[in-house]
């Protein structure tokens, strides 16, 4: 019984934690409707912050609390710069977008941090008058836990005066159920996204500087939390601060009392506990459907047209280069066109989701990683070879896609992305700790191509054949009456649905198709690597993909495969060149979602339309 | 004629033109010989990845200094692999492929390490497999392209297993990151010492995920356990929360820790004055190792990059040593010959001499074991003595077993 509540207490200091980092995300996606994946590296941040602070003001009491406050201060600084000089120039872009954005905004952050601060974790002291423990029913229960505790309800309580005693509060709430009519009643938006963004950043900030006394600072803390702080606001309702702290202690003691009987199963959980929630109610615990609707958001695509008469020279030419490539360039230039075949079959795959079915994706790696690990664990466990394994990789990626796209197809928007997210780490975490089948992290080696295959010239040609055949048989269905449906239903479901089409049944055919397709990338990807390991899975990968999409232009069937090829260049060779890759890949991300949202086709489109 | 001779002087420039392309590879007697290198330079691990570079730099100075090897000076080619297996593997393939390196070595995460050995095998270059811990490396996945420098998960395992045996303790816990290094040196530790002590029984298990430890949960789960003593596997920022959090709670008070790796300067510096005390770990005490080779190395490193060295940075100057006495060893830049050269290759390193088993491709360089202790302020270990790692191997027929085409 003692143990029980002193877990208990321990679970819901836990819970503070997680609450304090997912309010601010909470409130921003509630008014911005941004889902931002930069808020753990803002949290990150607040802690460096937080520990440069105490080093230098002396780590008394008084001395940890002004830290925590002026670390606040700092990140919501920093959010205000972030907010104000791009952000709200995407405030229209589609979800996607934003998401990528925001990613580009961590992979700086990341860089920068690392400059800064240097690479070593940085543990700051306790804080001195709550570095002691007290005893309750003969468990020793640190007394910052109680801080902490303390504290979370004080923001709790703060952010409710604020949200219902203040004209700005009432403003952020209006904009959080209807923007269209608060900016119709003369409210300055711009304004108002500016104080909220500010308010979520402050309060990642002191989050991450709150950690300081209980954990390192280290360059691990953005992405570690960032996945949890997503999963707490979309199970309480992204908008919603209640919610924000029901989720937050809900997992937290789902974890503390989990872990003393599955100590394994920590990982996992936290998933299952999204999925769950998301399938039985869509927008969260405390969170009510949103009133735009897809539609609002995005005007209707132009219609496709056929491949005209440069498009034609485009795709034959760039066969050709292909074809010739392996004696035109050098011998590891074979190799970097074999990945960029096989990731430019992948992107081709999403981008058959994104703008063929509207269907917005955030966790496409599932599939790809399950193509691989489909034809791996082929080769390991039933010793095929690479033939019938390649044929079991899209085999693999469309079972997942079937059972995965059942649950999401049912929801849209930003919520559909974060179940395809939740699908993916789930999957994720099976490949990394489910060490019996999966060899975990250690991964599946001895993947190599038969014999006839075995020379990267021949492993070339085939990878080029079958994916080449792969993007052309993607754009052929899109041409298809399927297709013609799939893109009725993403330009108006409510009318499709009107005349007859089943939207849902329609949609969950185009993610197992895509899931097959990406599966076969996958499986090439295995053989192309010889091994495969778990984070072919990762969200990194997904993130991947949707760059290449986009660098290449969302609205053009060129477009991924344009981006896979950049991107893949753009990979290798920044590599040898800096260390600080990351930083400008970053770079690279922002600046196009700002400067070229069409991608590098529709810059190409735009040239061609400009009158001579 | 004259059109006849001025063909046949073309001719000549030619064939003069293309004699000198062999040669100007004969020739390369002169040229450095190219070491590829990969590793995880940029994101958390560089913590750890720059003192190793720092170490391999230096040796890369200090043999050139001497003259360098064969007549030929060593160049490194170094590329960052940014965590990510498949990309390690695509810098292996421009390192062979494009920058014509000779051999290949580092990596610092064990997928990496195996992805990049099972690369080397499939294209028959000679592998240096720098840090990585994990055992599959020489024994489940092991190769005929692959050597490893670092002492495995299961040698270091087995150096703790041994002082846990001494200990009266009978009740163990034990917490490990779930993924397969936890898994791995879990296993390690307790067959190794239920076969010294078999009164012994472990009566929790906790299995965080890596680097998301709740350290309050899982100190007190631990505790609810009752156990004698407790077995460690976490590092990194799990690992300070870990004593922070087991610390405050009084989960260390009466009972003997034994922990994997905790005292390599990487993973003790950075608890500052709450490093735990009385701890018995692996590690390496930079301060007070009182030998002649290492002192030499110690004195180097501080002066070249005004910095201790962490183990890191000891494995990064080994790795070099050790290529230097291979080609020695070999006497040709040749992949059949070096790979001949680096069984039972002889060496001797700031940690002593060491010996590359032929075996099984392990290195016997060991590591420290010893007690934590708190001086000034900071972690340090005490009565501390080296185990070499020759000493921590299962016999050779276990060996055979474990490692397939024996």
């Amino acid at each position: 019984m003692s143990f029980i509540v002193a877990q208990a207490i321990t679970g819901l200091a836990s819970a503070a934690s997680l609450f304090l980092i997912a309010v601010g995300l909470s409130i921003v996606f509630g008014v911005t409707r941004v889902v931002n994946f930069a808020h753990g590296s803002l949290y990150m941040l607040g802690a460096y912050i937080a520990f440069t602070l105490v080093s230098v003001m002396g780590g008394s009491f008084a001395g940890y609390l002004a830290a925590f406050v002026l670390s606040a201060l700092a990140v919501g600084a920093i959010g205000a710069l972030m907010e104000t000089t791009f952000l709200r120039r995407i405030y229209r872009a589609p979800e996607l977008f934003q998401l990528l954005a925001t990613f580009g905004v961590v992979l700086i952050i990341q860089d920068l941090t690392r400059i800064v601060w240097g690479a070593d974790d940085l543990f700051a002291p306790r804080m001195p008058g709550l570095d002691g423990a007290i005893n309750v029913l003969g468990h020793q229960l640190p007394e910052y836990d109680l801080f902490l505790i303390a504290v979370a309800f004080l923001v709790l309580g703060g952010l409710w005066l604020l949200f219902r005693r203040t004209r700005f509060g009432v403003l952020v709430r209006a904009a959080t159920e209807d923007r269209e009519m608060v900016s119709a009643l003369g409210i300055d938006q711009r304004w108002l996204f500016t104080a909220a963004f500010v308010l979520g950043a402050a309060l990642a900030g002191l989050g991450g500087a709150l950690q300081i006394p209980r954990q390192a600072a280290s360059l691990s803390m953005d992405l570690s939390i960032i996945v949890d702080a997503f999963v707490v606001v979309v199970v309480g309702g992204m908008g919603s601060i209640m919610g924000a702290f029901v989720a937050a202690v809900l997992i937290s003691m789902l974890l503390a009392f989990g872990l003393v009987i599955f100590p394994e199963i920590t990982l996992v959980l936290i998933f299952l506990v999204m999925a769950v929630t998301l399938v039985l109610k869509p927008s969260g615990l405390f969170g009510r459907p949103e009133f735009t609707t897809e539609e609002d958001r995005r005007s209707p695509d132009l219609p496709l047209r056929a491949s005209d008469g440069l498009l034609r020279i485009f795709w034959w030419g760039l066969l050709l280069v292909a074809l010739a490539a392996p004696v035109l360039l050098g011998e590891f230039a074979v190799i970097v066109l074999t990945e960029i075949a096989i990731l430019a079959l992948f992107a081709a795959s999403l981008h058959f989701l994104l703008w063929g079915g509207g269907l917005i994706t955030f966790g496409h790696a599932a599939y790809f990683g399950l193509g691989a690990y489909g034809a791996g664990l082929a080769v390991f466990h039933l010793s095929l070879g690479m033939e019938p394994a390649l044929l079991l990789a899209p085999l693999a990626g469309a079972a997942g896609a079937v059972l995965f796209g059942w649950f999401c197809v049912r929801l849209s928007g930003i919520y559909m992305a974060m179940l395809t997210l939740a699908f993916a780490q789930i999957t994720w975490s099976a490949a990394f700790q489910w060490i019996g089948f999966t060899g975990g992290d250690n991964g599946i080696l001895g993947v190599w191509p038969s014999a006839w295959a075995s020379s990267p010239v021949a492993f070339y040609y085939l990878t080029l054949a079958v994916c080449a055949a792969g993007i052309w048989g993607l754009r052929h269905v899109v041409f298809s009456p399927f297709g013609y449906t799939l893109r009725a239903t993403r330009d108006s479901a409510v009318r499709s649905a009107a005349i007859g089409i089943d939207v849902t049944h329609h949609r969950w055919l185009a993610f197992t198709l895509a899931g097959a397709a990406a599966g076969i990338a996958g499986g090439f990807f295995a053989f192309a690597k010889g091994s495969v390991f778990p984070d072919v899975l990762f969200v990194s990968t997904s993130v991947d993909g949707l760059v290449m999409v986009l660098l290449g232009g969302v609205q053009s069937l060129a477009g991924p495969v344009l981006g896979a090829i950049v991107f893949t260049e753009i990979e290798t060779e920044l590599n040898r060149l800096t260390e600080l890759w990351q930083l400008l890949l970053g770079v690279l991300i922002v600046a196009l979602v700002v400067f070229l949202p069409n991608g590098l086709a529709g810059l190409v489109r735009a040239v061609r339309r400009r009158p001579a | 004629m004259l059109r006849m001779s001025v063909r046949t002087y073309l001719i000549a420039v030619m064939a003069v033109l293309l004699s000198s392309l062999p040669q100007s590879t004969a020739g390369a007697q002169q040229d450095p010989i190219r070491i590829g290198e990969i590793n995880s330079y940029t994101g958390p691990l560089a913590a750890f990845t720059v003192p190793y570079r720092s170490g391999w730099e230096l040796a890369v100075e200090q043999i050139n200094a001497g003259g360098g090897v064969l007549g030929r000076s060593l160049e490194v080619i170094s590329r960052d692999d940014g965590g990510k297996p498949a990309d390690a593997v695509k810098f292996a393939e421009e390192l062979i492929r494009r920058e014509k390196v000779d051999l290949i070595a580092g990596t610092f995460l064990s997928n990496i390490g195996l992805a990049v050995a099972d690369f080397a095998e499939r294209n028959k270059v000679l592998f240096v497999a720098a840090e990585p811990l994990s055992d599959a490396i020489v024994w489940a996945k092991g190769n005929d392209y692959t050597f490893r420098l670092r002492p495995s998960t299961y040698m270091q395992a087995a150096m703790l297993a041994e002082e846990a045996a001494k200990l009266p303790a009978k009740r163990w816990a034990t917490v490990a990151p779930n993924y397969e290094y936890g898994q791995s040196a879990v296993k390690a530790f307790k067959d190794v010492l239920k076969g010294l002590r078999p009164d012994i029984e472990f009566v929790e298990e906790q299995w965080p995920a890596l680097f998301k430890l709740d350290a309050g949960v899982t100190v007190q789960a631990i505790a609810l356990a009752k156990p004698d003593a407790i077995f460690n596997v976490t590092f990194s920022i799990d690992l300070a929360k870990f004593v922070r959090e087991g610390q405050l709670r009084g989960l260390f008070a009466d009972r003997e820790v034994v922990s994997l790796l905790t005292g390599e300067p990487e993973y003790l510096d950075p608890l500052k004055d709450e490093a735990p005390e009385g701890w018995i770990v692996t590690g390496y005490p930079w301060q007070s190792i009182e030998d002649p080779a290492h002192n030499a190395f110690l004195e180097a490193y501080q002066k070249r990059f005004n910095d201790y060295p962490r183990a890191g940075s000891i494995v990064g100057y080994n790795t070099i040593l050790t290529i230097a006495a291979m080609l020695r060893k070999a006497g040709k830049v040749d992949t059949d010959a070096m790979v001949a050269a680096m069984k039972n290759l002889d060496l001797d390193t700031p940690f002593g001499p060491i010996t590359y088993r032929s075996l099984d491709h392990q290195s016997t360089m060991g590591a420290y074991v010893g007690r934590t202790a708190k001086v000034d302020g900071r972690g340090v270990m005490v009565d501390f003595r080296y185990a070499n790692g020759a000493n921590y191997l299962p016999d050779d027929a276990t060996v055979r077993k474990l490692r397939p085409g024996w």
